[in-house]
């Protein structure tokens, strides 16, 4: 019994500690993204590397996340004949939820797992004290510029997705359920508005900001070796998912709730 | 080595104590260091060397005790206060730390160029000229450091912590990993830039061989204080049986091979 309550009473310290260094390590991050000097070109290599050659894998998943939408509703729709109803469904849904969600997922696992590998072996080998005795400040020149090309990229892929997302279900509604291209169309855009599209632009953004300051956090706090690398690598990209899920919630709740 | 007994003192550090959690590293460290001179400073693997070394720059925060730089306190100084300090640290590290992302032309002119906006060309003049003077080709200064032998990332870590002509430069075991004739090249090269800019050095090292060539003053750490600290010269002779199985590498004594942990990227402090 003794023994359960201290594995407890340990549990629930180090998850208290992790909390507080997160809400500390965020405080700090957020105050060097806003102070000069600004890296400029550390911010434009970040956003290429988050953004451009995340490009891919967000745009796979939202094109066949919306040519499985559009089979799925289609199927389910026909049992009650609201099958014209597709094209909204579709669009809805990839706009609100899916572009955004899985793009933070499909990214969280793509960068935040790259930022934490990089950051964690810039620590083990010293690399983040080099850049201190260099007048240098890591949390401005490591964290800023990959925060602020998450907040700045993010919504830009989702937007992208969103697109590519609606053209999957176009594709499978016009090509495989014989629907008209032009009514798919206008059916697309009849009850599509302008806070569908926004919204899940600031909960991209908000991902962005999550996954960045997740790889961050896991790997400026790395362990030693190889080890500890590995294992700040899968706790970003685990705690980056989980945070997603509970942000995308949240805003959805404070947005159309 | 420079004739340093009139010097006045660069860098004094009194009763400086460290913990990590149970683990006390530092248990009231002294040392003095006069300008101009190069101290060495040996001990057992994981006895605090390394955390003595980083608590004077400030990469790691002293629990108590007393850093002074030119007899300005260190310990407690504001961030730009600090900061103001470490322009004036070289610094190399064990494994070089140079920047993975970045060539050695970078690599050596980083400090610079944040300091000062440098064309690409000025700069990449400026680590040509460094970089010659360490005895690397010129085509050395477009690879990146995974692209360079262990020898030749040890020499561009050393041209990049001279580049700015600090007056203190630290090195954090210079000749580690490598073999003995790569090390006597890097000693040279140590004493040399060392001789050019007539910089305060202190260095790190577990390779005798390498204290007797670049130290005038060696100083042993055990448990987290200086037991001996003394001419180069006198090193063998200490009567100190710490000190003689160190200097003698000898594998039975008071010494063990079973040193507390004493990693500090285990122990990161929150950055501020």
């Amino acid at each position: 019994m003794i023994g359960f309550v201290q594995s407890l009473g340990a549990s629930v310290l180090a998850l208290s500690r992790m909390i507080g260094g997160i809400v500390l390590f965020t405080t700090i991050a957020l105050r060097w993204v806003l102070v000069p000097p600004f890296y400029g070109r550390q911010i434009v290599r970040q956003m290429v590397d988050i953004g451009y050659y995340s490009l891919p894998v967000v745009g796979l998943t939202t094109l066949f996340s919306g040519m499985v939408l559009a089979l799925q509703s289609y199927t389910g729709f026909a049992r009650f004949s609201a099958e014209d109803t597709v094209a909204t469904v579709v669009v809805l849904s990839i706009t609100r939820e899916l572009g955004p969600v899985l793009a933070g997922l499909m990214v969280a696992g793509r960068v935040g797992a790259s930022i934490a590998a990089e950051i964690g072996t810039m620590r083990v080998t010293d690399q983040i004290d080099a850049l201190d005795t260099l007048s240098t400040r890591p949390m401005q020149y490591l964290v800023g510029p990959r925060i602020i090309a998450g907040i700045v990229c993010l919504p830009i892929l989702v937007l992208i997705g969103d697109i590519i997302g609606v053209f999957g279900g176009y594709l499978v509604g016009v090509y495989n359920l014989d629907f008209n291209a032009s009514v798919y169309l206008s059916k697309t855009l009849e009850f599509l508005e302008f806070e569908d599209v926004f919204i899940g632009l600031v909960k991209a953004a908000i991902f962005g900001f999550i996954i960045t300051l997740m790889g961050c956090y896991h790997g400026y706090y790395s362990g030693r070796g190889a080890e500890g690398v590995g294992k700040a690598t899968t706790n970003a990209v685990v705690s980056a998912s989980i945070l997603i899920l509970i942000a995308n919630y949240t805003v959805t709740a404070l947005f159309f709730g | 080595m420079s004739e340093n007994k009139t010097q006045a003192v660069k860098i004094e550090i009194s009763n400086l104590k460290k913990q990590f959690g149970n683990n006390q590293v530092l248990t009231g460290f002294n040392l003095s260091i006069r300008k101009g001179e190069s101290l060495c400073l040996i001990g057992t693997s994981g006895c605090g060397k390394s955390v003595a070394l980083k608590c004077l720059i400030g990469l790691v925060s002293a629990d108590s005790g007393s850093i002074k730089v030119d007899g300005h306190e260190t310990i407690g100084q504001s961030r730009a206060e600090n900061e103001a300090l470490l322009r004036r640290f070289g610094m190399t590290f064990q494994f070089g730390a140079l920047f993975d992302s970045l060539p050695i032309w970078e690599n050596v002119t980083f400090r610079l160029r944040q300091k000062e906006k440098l064309s690409k060309k000025i700069a990449r003049e400026i680590a040509g000229d460094i970089i010659n003077q360490l005895g690397l080709a010129p085509h050395v200064l477009d690879l990146f450091p995974a692209e360079l032998s262990g020898g030749m990332q040890k020499r561009a870590a050393i041209a990049r912590a001279i580049a700015d002509k600090p007056e203190i430069l630290l090195f954090d075991e210079p000749t580690s990993g490598l073999d003995p004739i790569t090390s006597g090249v890097i000693n040279d090269l140590i004493l040399n830039s060392v001789n050019r800019l007539g910089a305060t050095t202190l260095t790190i090292s577990h390779d005798m061989a390498s204290v007797r060539q670049i130290a005038d003053t060696v100083a042993m750490i055990h448990q987290g204080q200086i037991i001996w600290c003394g001419p180069v010269a006198d090193m063998h002779d200490t009567g100190i049986a710490e000190v003689d199985q160190f200097v003698n590498g000898k594998a039975y004594g008071p010494l063990t091979s079973n040193p507390p942990d004493t990693n500090v990227a285990q122990h990161s402090e929150m950055p501020v």
